[in-house]
């Protein structure tokens, strides 16, 4: 097979995955109604089957396939930057700091004013975060660096967002917001993905441009530099796209974390190793992934009390664990 | 044109340090320039002061006649190629796939890799003796051989000056003398050739013309014999020489024996 039918049937296959789920995550709910009636409901918008497509389904199937495409492009071109599979939103910390500018949001009251605020805030708090990451990667982290900079980063971030919780003046702000961490994508609504969708676009666009360069990385900063890569540039571009997409994407649906980790390092082998093949199929292997999760959270607990973001990191974790003791292994 | 970079008293600081001062020095075409001295005097950052990756304060540096402030990004890619020391490929990429990297500048944004490209690769491949393996990871390489896909990315490159940073650090002597072939095979080519080397042997033997750093200075330059002659050897180097003569040219080789105090 050539390189070229390959890399498309990666793609192809990814995004069948993708609407395979998206599809049982629409048609699976508590109400069980009929496919044809919720796709009528869905085209037409009309009666009950029209309320219960378009304002519960649709926006929850809408995200995860958002959520999850923002987490693996995000993670896949972190990972590209630099030079790292253990670089991811999650791992790095930026997830945390999306967080914390959403609870700023959400329990000061900003959200209230214009829900354009919830995201507004968690983009700028995982800017924040990804603000030193570029610092890192400019200085040229290594693995260890790299880590325990996403745990002091992480760990701040929840230090804070507890200090604001404090201040808050529900006083069952702090079980809510420690729920709500956990990610789930239970009753959003439109508006959540109106915002969500363009933002998480626009920053996984601005992660495609970057694919030469990541390639060009493969090789080194300098030797990028010398194939005429402005390897600052790249730098500014992933840092800021990774923050769009992931603060868009925790603003709507909370830490759904290990996603980002886990996808781009399946699908490498797939991909030939190359950084910039990595980045799209990521993205439709994030969106497949959260989409399943979403179904299995919902047919192992019907009532939902069990939160996706919990599924992912009991997946993820693990995962994370064995990916450092391989690591360690080979070097 | 006789002159493919020139360097016209040239200082550089590195890491707060200064690393270069006042170096005056030129790459001609169908050379391979040998730039030796002990550790931190300035090899490296000569190399990328040539390449714009480090700002130079005072003097002036020229690539095919135009200033190097002067050159676009993308055309400068073009013109020099450079193999950094102790390069290596951070992901296990397929070895051609890694070579065609070398292709990058010629390569608009979104563009996809052309007939041309799919040639000139397969071609750096053969000269850098490497096509046996192209179709395989990196990381089932041997530390040989992925010397040998890091040259032909290099050579994929097309450039007319090759910069080459200690590119004979850990190889054994047989790809050494091999390395060294296919230095001189790319100069025959017509292309100006600065490599950075430690083994004076070497790089007496196969170089041109040495350039001799110390300090961040220029110790000499010249033809072998005289860059690297016994008071050179003692006062840059602190060592003695014993001189092999050389079966083909008949060269003194120089062989490092002793420390001088």
């Amino acid at each position: 097979m050539t390189r070229m039918s390959r890399d498309g049937g990666i793609v192809l296959l990814l995004v069948l995955l993708a609407f395979g789920f998206a599809a049982l995550s629409f048609f699976i709910g508590p109400s069980n109604l009929h496919a044809g009636h919720l796709i009528d409901g869905l085209i037409h918008g009309r009666g009950l089957d029209g309320v219960i497509a378009r304002e519960i389904r649709l926006p929850r199937t809408g995200l995860a396939l958002v959520v999850g495409a923002a987490l693996g492009a995000s993670g896949a071109a972190l990972q590209g930057l630099f030079r790292n599979p253990l670089a991811s939103p999650d791992v790095t910390g930026v997830t945390s700091c999306a967080g914390l500018g959403a609870v700023i949001a959400l329990y000061l009251g900003f959200a209230a004013v214009s829900p354009a605020l919830l995201p507004a805030f968690a983009i700028a708090g995982a800017l924040a975060s990804a603000g030193i990451l570029f610092i890192l990667s400019r200085a040229g982290a290594g693995t260890l660096a790299l880590v325990l900079a996403g745990v002091a980063i992480s760990s701040l971030a929840v230090a804070l967002t507890a200090l604001v919780l404090t201040f808050a003046k529900n006083p069952y702000a702090m079980s809510e917001m420690v729920l709500w961490m956990m990610g789930s994508l239970k009753d959003r609504t439109l508006t959540d993905l109106a915002y969500a969708a363009p933002l998480t676009l626009l920053g996984i666009a601005l992660l495609l441009t970057t694919m030469r360069g990541l390639d060009a990385l493969t090789l080194g900063e300098e030797a990028a530099q010398s194939l005429g890569i402005d390897v600052a540039s790249v730098r500014s571009r992933v840092v800021i796209g990774v923050a769009l997409a992931t603060g868009a994407a925790t603003a709507a649906a909370g830490a759904i974390s290990f996603v980002g980790l886990v996808v781009p390092h399946l699908l490498r082998p797939f991909t030939g190793y190359r950084p910039s093949q990595l980045i799209l199929p990521s993205a439709l292997g994030g969106a497949a992934l959260v989409a399943a999760s979403d179904v299995l959270v919902r047919s192992i607990d019907p009532g939902e009390q069990l939160r996706l973001g919990v599924v992912t990191a009991l997946i993820g974790a693990p995962f994370f664990l064995w990916l450092i003791l391989r690591l360690r292994r080979e070097s | 044109m006789s002159v493919a970079i020139v360097f016209e008293n040239v200082g550089a600081r590195y890491g707060g340090r200064r690393a270069l001062s006042d170096v005056s020095v030129s790459f001609a075409p169908g050379k391979v320039t040998g730039i030796v001295g002990p550790n931190g005097a300035g090899k490296t950052t000569l190399l990328r002061v040539g390449l714009g990756l480090l700002p130079h304060e005072g003097g002036a540096v020229r690539v095919q006649d135009r200033a190097l402030k002067d050159w676009s990004r993308e055309a400068l890619a073009r013109t020099i190629a450079y193999l950094p020391q102790g390069g290596d490929a951070h992901w296990p990429l397929v070895a051609r796939d890694l070579v065609m990297l070398g292709r990058l500048p010629y390569r608009g944004a979104f563009a996809s890799v052309s007939a041309a490209d799919e040639r000139i690769v397969d071609d750096a491949l053969a000269r850098a003796d490497a096509s046996a393996f192209a179709r395989r990871r990196m990381d089932e390489l041997s530390a040989g051989e992925r010397a040998r896909v890091l040259f032909a990315r290099a050579l994929a490159t097309q450039a007319q000056i090759l910069f080459a940073d200690e590119p004979a650090a850990w190889l054994d002597p047989a790809h050494q003398l091999k390395l060294m072939a296919l230095l001189r095979e790319e100069a025959a080519r017509g292309t100006a050739i600065a490599v950075t080397l430690h083994d004076l042997s070497l790089a007496a033997r196969h170089c041109d013309e040495i350039l001799v750093l110390h300090e961040g200075r220029v110790a000499a330059q010249g033809v072998p014999d005289h860059a690297l002659s016994d008071e050179i050897l003692a006062r840059v180097f602190a060592i003695t020489a014993v001189r092999v003569p050389s079966p083909d040219t008949g060269n003194a080789v120089p062989v490092p024996w002793r420390l001088t105090r």
